[in-house]
């Protein structure tokens, strides 16, 4: 379930010193995109450096994070999943209660007002379930901006609620047949969109991959969940905790969580891989236990892929999960050896689903799923004395007709 | 050097006082042989340059009739090695003309950069155009292609002001490659007028020949751009010609070449009569 560590670069001094200047973590990262989107890519990073610096967009920005968002989310001793466990602590973050009921939020926040910032009018985005389009909708009925999400028509079937949420806020949902007609495609399209729309739109990605800057800026804009924390168990605890997990797909959540801890030597970050039917099946997510690096969507990272390099179908129960890349940084982490990537089945998921469920009273997202999942390992590792923060990314609302299929059940 | 091929062939047609036509085809679509017969007709239909995509599964910058190339030519097994054993079988019978291929990074980065800038070299490919390999992530790839002596092509576009029309330039040899529409393969329509000081600019910045490509599907629309231009560069309306021949049960290659034939008369009558460009 471990993977290895194929390569050992020199471990960093500063692991919150990157990316470089060209976008890069180690060999991971980079800005592979056509030339037409290049000057688009600078006048981003340029306006995005400007707006952190800028005290008056942070506090913008903290302002609509605590009011709307609602924001700090609660960091929670789970008493019966560590009873139940029988070994360390479990604290989960509640990135569920969010508005609109996941973490994706804190990000379209951030870059809705940097669209603002840079005078754009119009506002595009990929999504595979449908979270990123809804937070990404939510946000654009807000700020009253016009708002396009591309949607593999796959997905557009299977996730028909989201389908009319998106629609409810306003948004235009445009169906995309292209390819494998899922995630990855959209997010082709979504690039076809900006490259033909150079002037006037805004492309919102809501994963921390993508060209330069986005994993850095989509990155800051979750470590929101990573600050919170640690100064949470800091009060609760008195120290820091003993490891901090969540699951990945393309890893905005976990980087949110695991950024602000990097530093801190002693606490074990672990990401949850998406393993689907199994990693000795072609049915799985993980994009670093079971791909290889190579270069997709603007960025040099893990992918799965065949021999020769074309893009495979990636397949989790968790729509959030089912992308057959992960952010540089995730890929960077691995390959240093800080961060530790194991995975979780479509079985094991939904295991933990249940017993979230029964013993907490919080039905847990499917992507969410997949961390607590290998919850009984770590919490065994660490030992009754042990502490572990896992964000809880989502709320499972969404995920009952699934899990109810699955479980040969009617929703 | 195979690089020297473009060159010869730019002096060439300079001599003439004629644009370059270049036809785009996909390696592969439909398939490897038919693919082949049509690489090896397209001089003698008047082709001046070839350009031969490489199927990729997730091609970003392309709209949808060269995606459905793709795809086509992926269904019936076509790979990067295939696509370099249709240049060795093109080189078998035509020295002259250059070939250019063109396609997306990951398949280079899976093969390994220098590996295949020898292996292209080898199987007589003059130069490369990666599309989503801009200046800022180039440099490996510059240096493999400067050892092999096969030509860097780069892309510049109605987004690249006079400051990055610079980093555009530095390392290209060949021709720079004019993207005339903001947008993906085959979908908008370059007008001649709009390109013009365009391609202008970037040939004075380059001192390279200067190919426009994006938005051209006729003979009229080719025409006007081999006008202002030194090549003009058909891709889309070439592989929608094999998507319409197997709809309508018709010889593909028949089909291709004779859409190529009325592309290159229009851009090789276009300058008659004028002096100058």
């Amino acid at each position: 379930m471990n993977a290895s560590h194929p390569s050992s670069p020199t471990r960093p001094n500063d692991y919150t010193a990157y990316p470089d200047a060209n976008g890069r973590f180690g060999d991971y990262g980079g800005r592979y995109v056509p030339e037409t989107l290049m000057p688009l890519v600078h006048e981003l990073d340029a306006a995005y450096r400007a707006a952190k610096a800028d005290e008056g967009f942070q506090a913008e920005l903290g302002g609509f994070l605590k009011h709307y968002v609602g924001r700090p989310s609660p960091l929670y001793f789970a008493e019966r999943l560590t009873a139940h466990f029988g070994g360390a602590k479990v604290y989960l973050k509640r990135e569920e209660l969010n508005h609109t009921g996941a973490h994706k939020i804190n990000n379209c926040m951030g870059q809705i007002l940097l669209a603002m910032r840079m005078g754009k009018t119009r506002i595009i985005a990929e999504t595979g379930a449908g979270q990123h389009g809804v937070a990404t909708a939510t946000v654009c009925a807000r700020f009253g901006l016009p708002c396009i999400v591309y949607m593999g028509a796959v997905d557009v079937e299977r996730q028909k609620p989201n389908v009319f949420r998106m629609n409810l806020l306003g948004a235009e949902v445009r169906p995309v047949t292209s390819g494998s007609a899922t995630l990855k495609d959209a997010m082709n399209e979504a690039l076809r969109d900006w490259v033909t729309n150079v002037e006037d739109t805004y492309y919102l990605i809501g994963s921390a991959a993508g060209p330069h800057p986005y994993p850095e800026m989509v990155r800051d804009f979750q470590a929101v969940i990573g600050v919170e924390s640690r100064a949470q168990i800091l009060e609760m605890e008195g120290r820091l905790p003993d490891a901090v997990v969540a699951c990945v797909g393309g890893g905005s959540n976990a980087i949110g969580l695991f950024h602000p801890f990097l530093n801190d030597e002693g606490v074990k970050i672990i990401g949850v891989e998406a393993s689907g039917h199994g990693m000795g099946t072609d049915k799985h997510a993980a994009a670093i236990n079971g791909g290889r690096p190579g270069v997709l969507h603007g960025n040099k990272t893990y992918l799965i892929q065949d021999p020769e390099g074309q893009i495979t179908e990636a397949h989790s129960i968790s729509a959030g999960l089912d992308y057959p890349g992960i952010g540089p940084e995730h890929a960077w982490l691995h390959d240093v050896g800080r961060a530790t990537y194991l995975t979780a089945t479509d079985d094991e998921a939904l295991e933990a689903f249940q017993l979230c469920s029964r013993l907490e009273g919080i039905i847990p997202a499917l992507e969410s799923s997949h961390a607590l999942a290998r919850l009984p390992e770590i919490t065994k590792d660490l030992g009754k004395d042990g502490i572990v923060v896992l964000n809880l990314s989502g709320r499972g609302d969404k995920d009952v007709a699934t899990v109810a299929a699955h479980l040969g059940r009617e929703a | 050097m195979s690089k020297d091929r473009i060159d010869a062939r730019f002096a060439a047609l300079k001599a003439e006082g004629r644009a370059a036509f270049v036809a785009y085809v996909m390696a592969g679509d439909p398939d490897a042989a038919t693919a082949a017969k049509i690489l090896a007709g397209l001089p003698g239909a008047g082709a001046d340059l070839i350009e031969l995509g490489f199927p990729f599964s997730d091609p970003m910058a392309e709209g949808p009739p060269i995606q459905r190339a793709a795809q086509r030519a992926l269904a019936n097994g076509m790979t990067l090695k295939g696509t370099l054993a249709l240049a060795r079988g093109f080189r078998e019978t035509d020295q002259a003309t250059p070939l250019i291929l063109m396609g997306y990074m990951n398949l280079l980065v899976t093969w390994g950069i220098e590996a295949f800038a020898h292996d292209a070299a080898e199987a007589g490919v003059d130069g490369l155009i990666v599309v989503d390999c801009p200046p800022e992530e180039a440099e490996p790839l510059a240096d493999a292609l400067d050892a092999a002596g096969v030509s860097l092509i780069r892309l510049a576009t109605p987004t690249s002001d006079d400051a990055r029309l610079k980093t555009i330039i530095r390392r290209t040899s060949g021709f720079v490659y004019y993207v005339s529409v903001a947008g993906v393969t085959g979908v908008k329509e370059a007008e001649a007028d709009v390109v013009a000081p365009h391609v202008a600019r970037v040939r004075k910045a380059s001192g390279l020949p200067v190919a426009v490509g994006f938005g051209i599907k006729t003979p009229e629309r080719a025409a006007a751009i081999a006008r202002v231009a030194d090549a003009a560069v058909v891709g889309s309306a070439l592989v929608d010609a094999v998507a319409e021949a197997m709809e309508m049960n018709e010889d593909v290659t028949e089909r291709v070449l004779s859409k190529v034939s009325s592309l290159a008369k229009a851009v090789r009558s276009a300058r008659v009569g004028q002096t100058t460009v």
